[in-house]
């Protein structure tokens, strides 16, 4: 398997994934630790997968979305966003919408 | 030339923004992977321009992705952006 398809798979076979630096528990960067805390604040169940893992992975996250950098956020098989747009997406309640559109749990009535 | 007015130079040719502020945040990662001794390495955009106007937040990003392809893949670890079209309120 190609690291394209990993990548195709895990997006599309995962209703939200957060591709990030370090993994939810340990996040290593603070970009991708913001959306880890929206994510977690939200109670929506997401899969993180650590880029750090393989520089493979790494820049073929890259590539995937032709979006140069990390954190990426994919839900239902879309790329959401990095880190600036899916912060100002969650204070604007837009996340939630988008989330709740897509038939996804968010806790509550969690707004920013 | 510092990479900081590298970026002021290709954003303000390629936008001809109403308002542009780029701040080199460097210092505040010093001891995270990203920071090098010397640092430009992490920026903060706030850009207002028409171009952004209509544009979804995605596109906006692509757009200055894009104008700063080179320093992305060369030394910037980091780039926050703020991109507004006048008259959607402070970037």
């Amino acid at each position: 398997m190609s690291i394209n398809q990993f990548i195709d798979n895990e997006v599309k076979s995962n209703d939200v994934v957060l591709f990030m630096k370090g993994t939810p528990q340990f996040p290593q960067c603070g970009f991708s630790g913001q959306l880890v805390q929206i994510l977690d604040y939200l109670g929506t169940p997401y899969k993180g997968i650590n880029v750090l893992e393989s520089g493979e992975l790494r820049e073929g996250i890259k590539a995937y979305t032709q979006w140069p950098t990390i954190p990426q956020l994919y839900v239902k098989g879309e790329f959401v966003g990095g880190c600036d747009i899916v912060r100002e997406m969650f204070q604007a309640g837009e996340l939630q919408t988008l989330l709740k559109e897509k038939g996804l749990t968010v806790q509550g009535n969690a707004v920013a | 030339m510092q990479t900081k007015d590298v970026i002021i130079e290709k954003l303000t040719a390629a936008f001809a923004p109403e308002s542009l502020n780029v701040l080199d945040e460097s210092d505040q990662h010093k001891g995270h992977s990203g920071h090098r001794p010397g640092g430009q390495t992490h920026f903060r955009v706030y850009i207002v321009a028409n171009a952004f106007a209509g544009k979804t937040r995605i596109a906006r990003h692509r757009m200055i992705n894009e104008a700063l392809e080179a320093e992305i893949k060369g030394g910037v670890h980091a780039l926050a952006i703020h991109a507004t079209a006048p008259g959607e309120g402070s970037a």
